[in-house]
């Protein structure tokens, strides 16, 4: 379980970053490693080229922009859960990180990355997703804002190019009835079904091929879960509506 | 990069994983690994003070930054730290293979929650596996060092009281 | 004896070591060595086609050397079968490398020495192995149904079947007011250890001398089993286990291919060779336990006596049996466990299956034998409308029935004979430290009461010897994993030389300090070891007190040794230290320090004659040895309450006690852990962790992320009691503790759910989705 052979850059700015990953075939950013060391490991992960974006300086800014807060690529899992601007403005997502995995792991992975990563049974994803909020994406050729629902695409699978690197993540200000309930086998493992209430908004995850807006009074039209060691597809939908029903009871 | 306080050359080869490095390059055997995929919490070193797997970190990605191990915690012949000691006493291991990520992690957890809750200690100790306790004597140890840790305690250590 | 040391909660004296980050376990080691990697078969069941191509991976710059077993002077030789047995007609055992046939997925194909591990795991991505698949046998009921053969030689895919009886079952069951038939399924698990397997080799030419270092449970076998296969004197071989990062049985099974081709390839490169195993690998690569599917019929009457009870079942052998048939057969010695069951027939089949091969987990058979019997019992209450704790009752083996004899064949080629236990009392003591159950619905209690069979035999031995310094060393040939070898045992010997325990340093698992002995497995330490301890620092001491008698002009009779001295009973101040009697106890001719020179030929002699006697040896040391003449018989009772939701299926451990008696205890302190951590891997076993093949005989969660091994957050606090019936058998009356607490877990567990939830529970693991299929299988 040794990392096969890579090219490892490791740039001190985002041009720089961009220019490289607009230049080499087969790269990936590196950000917190929490999920992409482990895939390198196992070997099923081969890039040729290994762009470590953590010698950036400034690049880990948690801050308030158009009424809501922006968290930057290299901004820990864990300076976000101990923010106070976030508990202030978006406790929501505070909340959720005490789900996501632990607190050491915290302490390296980042939001952008979760975000980037797109595991369909991930948390943060689903929480962008139910708030409606954005991701900022750059590269050589442009910069552009991403909507949450026009982020994932599938499972590990997002709408970002290769030569792009999501620069910031945007959380819009929630102050209204929130939860983030989950089920899963050990505490910090990852959801075999999982339900984000923002307001009347509901967000599912760990039940598709990747975070979906439900409606609340009928959390299930339309979906057709996989099934794994854990849970079949029936009871993913079956957790689906306990969850629902639990989010919205509170 | 910095281990323990000393200054050691960047590692050469980019793929080494920091935990090899500390162990097999460094000699600082004392970090373990247990999974190389993060579940197991074995590899947990300090970096910048803060916990977190040395095996899913590249060594070169410790260049400029401060690693503290398991060696570092308490130098040899100095007494041992305040959560080693409650490990101690609390009979906080047996076979001993988790334990300097334990210790690790509790340091981390400790600085965060200098008295931690029930579910506090549950959680920062969620991340490291044990197959050998039972997780039993490690809660009471991470109790234990929190009793050894609080500032009272800590003068009578330095005899100053 | 004093027995200052003994039964008290002493502190590890290991722990600072450990603490410290300056443990040694296998691949701590280094000294530049090689460092490899395999070639794993990625199927269950294959024929390899064309010879191994080797060629582009030995080209790989950094590689040093590839095996396959055509390479191998070895590598047309079965490895050993270990325990061989009557009833085990068709044992069959891999080869070091697979060159023809490969019969589960992760059977070693090639092995790649390289100057590291990364590159070792390149170039064995180069090998290339042509396989034309075979059709795969998944389960021990497929296996049984022999519609595909594992071994083409081996009909009905049966390694083995026997058969016991006590009694007459069929008179009886036929007489029997009322019968039931029961199936119950364990599936299979795994001990994973924090540490996964290492082995570490060097060669010396100029020494003739080959060191290995093994996560080994047993260094003895393999050094003697090392000393067979290179033709060298044993005593050329030195096999260290130094720490170990916990065992839990797999580590007790040699010999893996590692053990073979690491001293190999380091005698065949002229330097040290070093293998450490990864996670991933050690998922396929170590061997498993625990598959048995059984089929029970009772015969019981209306007051809920067992009257007769059959057992037929089916073991999951793996693909070869290179642990013979102990596992099915401690199955079937234990199942009747603390109850008397005046008719027992048992009958087993040992299956190959296209999986990784079984030999004892943590428990070893018992866990799923308890499990038959309190499940049954748990149906016969049921049944008759019995409080379950009063059927318990009615059947328990009293107090005074000891020995008892079961009557069926025991691991150690005796019968079952259980030395000594008061199981009503465990009982009795368990109900009242559970307490009231809590309230709230779907709340569940369950029970379970278990004997095991611990202490098994051939021996053990020990060598203690007093230091010119006063100091103690002692060693044995079984080696520590977590246990507190180096602690109880301190205290064991500690007691008999009157010195304190922190002056007693204990070397284990080195072959070089004691190369006598068999292994740590089978709850066997304490008594075995413990007891050998005691009879060779018994030796010292009786010669202590000889050689200080002497001196002191005294009777020995009237000697003791207490404070670290050999001293008069009543007149202290007439005594000499412990280190001066070690002194006298070498006659010297050259004072070398150390006081010594009390030793000189023109010191003052004590007694006439020449400086040794006719029989007597200098030193002030002995080897002591330990033969059990039975296996000693711990017992327990656990309890539990615990709540399911009846939404999402999470289970709650509300509470959870254990009653347990192993004897007399040498350290409370050490006995809680192990108890707790037994507990925990059960706990583990029932709920969060299974081996999950597919019908390709795949394992399809070969990691951490998905074999679910519990954190903090998923085991609750424990609460122990213990009462203490020592065994008759053995000196310091001491039993076997380190497998019990995992036994009965899977028993409590599914009980209590059943209660909580109202659905049968026959089987384990569960889960939160087993759980929510049966209950929609059987809607309340
Ligand atoms: C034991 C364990 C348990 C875990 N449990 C959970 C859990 O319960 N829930 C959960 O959500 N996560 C869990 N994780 C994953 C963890 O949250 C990761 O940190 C996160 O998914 C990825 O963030 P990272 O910064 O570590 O990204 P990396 O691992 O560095 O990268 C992940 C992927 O995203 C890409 N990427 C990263 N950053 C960027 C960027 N800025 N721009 C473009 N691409 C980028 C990388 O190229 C890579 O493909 C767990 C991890 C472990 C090891
Ligand atoms: S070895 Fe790093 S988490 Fe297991
Ligand atoms: S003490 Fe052995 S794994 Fe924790």
């Amino acid at each position: 379980m040794k990392p096969p052979p890579f090219e490892y850059h490791a740039p001190t700015s985002v041009d720089e970053t961009c220019s490289l990953l607009g230049s080499l075939e087969e790269a990936k950013v590196l950000a917190g490693g929490q999920s992409l060391v482990p895939l390198l490991n196992f070997r099923l992960a081969r890039p040729a080229h290994l762009i470590d974006i953590n010698r950036i300086d400034g690049l880990d800014r948690i801050y308030e922009r158009d009424g809501g807060v922006a968290v930057q690529a290299l901004a820990r899992q864990a300076a976000v859960e101990d923010s106070e601007l976030i508990a202030r403005i978006c406790p929501l997502l505070k909340d959720a990180m005490r789900l996501v995995a632990h607190r050491v792991i915290r302490n390296r992975g980042t939001v952008c990355g979760s975000l980037a990563h797109a595991d369909p049974a991930s948390e943060l994803p689903a929480i962008l997703l139910a708030l409606g909020g954005n991701v900022t994406v750059v590269s050589r050729r442009t910069q552009r804002v991403i909507a949450a629902d026009q982020l994932f695409t599938g499972v590990f699978e997002t709408s970002l190019a290769a030569d792009e690197l999501l620069a910031e993540a945007w959380f819009p200000a929630f102050s209204g009835p929130s939860a983030i309930l989950e089920e899963s086998r050990r505490h910090g493992d990852f959801a075999l079904a999982g339900v984000v209430r923002a307001g009347d908004a509901l967000a599912l995850f760990g039940v598709a091929s990747r975070p979906v807006l439900a409606d609340r009074r009928d959390p299930t039209h339309g979906l057709q879960p996989s099934g794994d060691l854990e849970a079949t597809p029936d009871f993913r939908m079956h957790l689906v509506r306990v969850l629902t029903e639990k989010a919205f009871a509170a | 990069m910095k281990v323990n306080g000393v200054s050691h050359p960047a590692p050469t080869d980019p793929r080494r994983l920091l935990s090899d490095h500390l162990r097999h390059d460094l000699g600082l055997t004392g970090t373990h690994v247990g999974c190389e995929h993060g579940v197991c919490g074995c590899c947990t070193v300090l970096l910048d003070g803060a916990p977190v797997r040395s095996c899913l970190m590249l060594a070169v990605q410790a260049e400029r930054h401060e690693v503290t191990t398991i060696e570092g915690l308490a130098r040899d012949q100095a007494p041992l730290h305040p959560v080693q000691q409650a490990f101690h006493e609390c009979h906080g291991l047996q076979c001993g293979f988790c334990t300097p990520g334990f210790v690790m992690s509790v340091v981390g957890l400790l600085a965060q929650h200098p008295s931690p809750s029930a579910q506090e200690i549950e959680e920062g100790i969620a991340g490291n596996l044990c197959r050998c306790t039972g997780y039993a004597s490690i809660r009471r140890s991470v109790l234990r060092a929190a009793a050894l840790s609080s500032p009272l305690v800590g003068k009578r250590r330095d005899g100053a009281e | 004896m004093t027995t200052r040391w003994f039964g008290a909660p002493v502190q590890r004296v290991e722990d600072d070591r450990l603490l410290r980050g300056h443990g040694r376990f296998t691949d701590d080691i280094g000294e530049d060595a090689l460092e490899c990697c395999f070639v794993r078969s990625p199927y269950a069941h294959a024929r390899i086609i064309t010879s191994i191509d080797a060629a582009a991976a030995r080209a790989m710059p950094g590689v040093v050397a590839v095996y396959t077993a055509a390479d191998l002077p070895f590598g047309g030789v079965d490895l050993p079968l270990l325990i061989p047995h009557p009833n085990l007609t068709h044992g069959r055992t891999q080869r070091c490398l697979a060159s023809d046939i490969v019969r589960y997925s992760g059977e070693a194909v090639a092995f790649v020495v390289a100057e590291n591990r990364y590159l070792a795991e390149d170039a064995a991505e180069l090998v290339q192995v042509e396989y034309e698949p075979l059709p795969v046998v998944i389960t021990p009921e497929v296996a049984a149904r022999a519609e595909h053969l594992v071994h083409s030689d081996v009909p009905g895919n049966i390694a083995a079947e026997m058969l016991q009886e006590v009694g007459d079952v069929d008179a009886a069951m036929a007489a029997a007011p009322r019968r039931k038939r029961l199936r119950f399924r364990y599936e299979r698990g795994a001990a994973s250890p924090m540490e996964a397997r290492a082995v570490w080799a060097r060669w010396s030419s100029d020494e003739h001398r080959l060191t290995v270092y093994d996560s080994t449970q047993s260094p003895t076998s393999i050094r003697g089993g090392l000393a067979v296969l290179f033709s060298l004197p044993e005593s050329s071989v030195d096999v260290i286990a130094p720490d170990v990062g916990g065992g839990f049985g797999p580590k007790i099974m040699l010999f893996y291919p590692d053990e073979l081709l690491v001293p190999y390839a380091a005698m065949q490169l002229g330097r040290p060779v070093k293998w450490t195993e990864d996670r991933q690998e050690h998922f396929t690569a170590v061997n498993q336990e625990r598959g048995q599917v059984h089929e029970v019929e009772v015969g019981f009457d209306d007051e809920g006596r067992l009257l007769a009870l059959q057992d037929d079942f089916l073991h999951d052998g793996g693909a070869y049996t290179p642990y013979g048939i102990i596992l099915p057969i401690i199955t079937s010695a234990q199942v009747p466990g603390p109850y008397r069951i005046p008719n027992y027939r048992v009958r087993f089949r040992d299956l190959y299956t296209n999986a990784v091969p079984t030999s004892p987990y943590r428990g070893a058979g018992r866990p799923h034998a308890c499990f038959v019997m309190e499940r049954t019992l748990d149906a016969i209450a049921a049944d008759l409308g019995i409080d379950r704790i009063e059927v318990r009752r009615r059947n328990l083996i009293q107090a005074g029935d000891f020995p008892y004899d079961v009557g069926v064949a025991w691991q150690d080629g005796n019968t079952v004979v259980y030395d000594s236990g008061n199981y009503p009392v465990l009982l009795d003591k368990a109900i009242a430290l559970l307490g009231p159950k809590p309230a709230g619905d779907h709340v569940g209690m369950g029970i379970g009461i278990y004997v095991e069979g611990t202490g098994v035999g051939p021996y053990e031995g020990a060598h203690v010897q007093v230091l010119v310094s006063g100091k103690v060393v002692a060693a044995t040939g079984i080696p520590n994993q977590g246990q507190a070898h180096a602690t109880v045992w301190a205290q064991v010997v500690a007691d008999e030389l009157g010195v304190d325990v922190k002056d007693v340093e204990i070397t284990s698992g080195d072959t070089r300090r004691f190369p006598w002995g068999v292994g740590t497995f089978a709850s066997r330490g304490a008594v075995t070891a413990g007891n050998a301890m005691h009879v060779a620092a018994r030796m010292v001491a009786d010669k202590a007190r000889q050689i200080a008698a002497d001196h002191l002009e005294a009777d020995p009779a009237d000697l003791e040794l207490a404070g670290g001295r050999v001293r008069v009973k009543g007149s202290p101040d007439r005594g000499m230290p412990l280190g001066a009697v070690a002194v006298l106890s070498n006659p010297v001719r050259y004072a070398f320090g150390g006081g010594t020179e009390a030793a000189t030929q023109f010191a003052a002699k004590p007694r006439p004659g020449p400086p040794l006697q006719d029989g007597e040896q200098p030193g002030l040391e002995a080897t002591g040895y330990y033969s059990p003449p039975g296996s000693t018989w711990a017992s327990g009772c656990h309890a539990a309450y615990v709540r399911v939701d009846p939404k999402t299926f999470r289970l709650e451990i509300l509470k959870y006690v254990v009653v347990h008696d192993c004897g007399r205890v040498i350290n409370p302190l050490v006995l809680q852990g192990q108890i707790e951590g037994g507990v925990a891997q059960g706990i583990a076993g029932a709920f969060y962790e299974r081996l999950a093949y597919d019908e390709d005989g795949q394992l399809r969660n070969a990691s951490f992320m998905e074999f679910l091994m519990p954190y903090a957050t998923e085991i609750p606090a424990i609460e122990i009691d213990h009462i203490e019936t020592p065994s008759p058998l053995n000196p310091l009356g001491v039993k076997g503790a380190g497998e019990a607490g995992v036994i009965p877990v899977g028993a409590v567990i599914g009980s209590a759910i059943e209660e909580a939830l109202g659905v049968p529970i026959t089987e384990m693991p569960l889960s939160p989705l087993k759980l929510y299929e049966l209950s929609r299988a059987h809607p309340t």
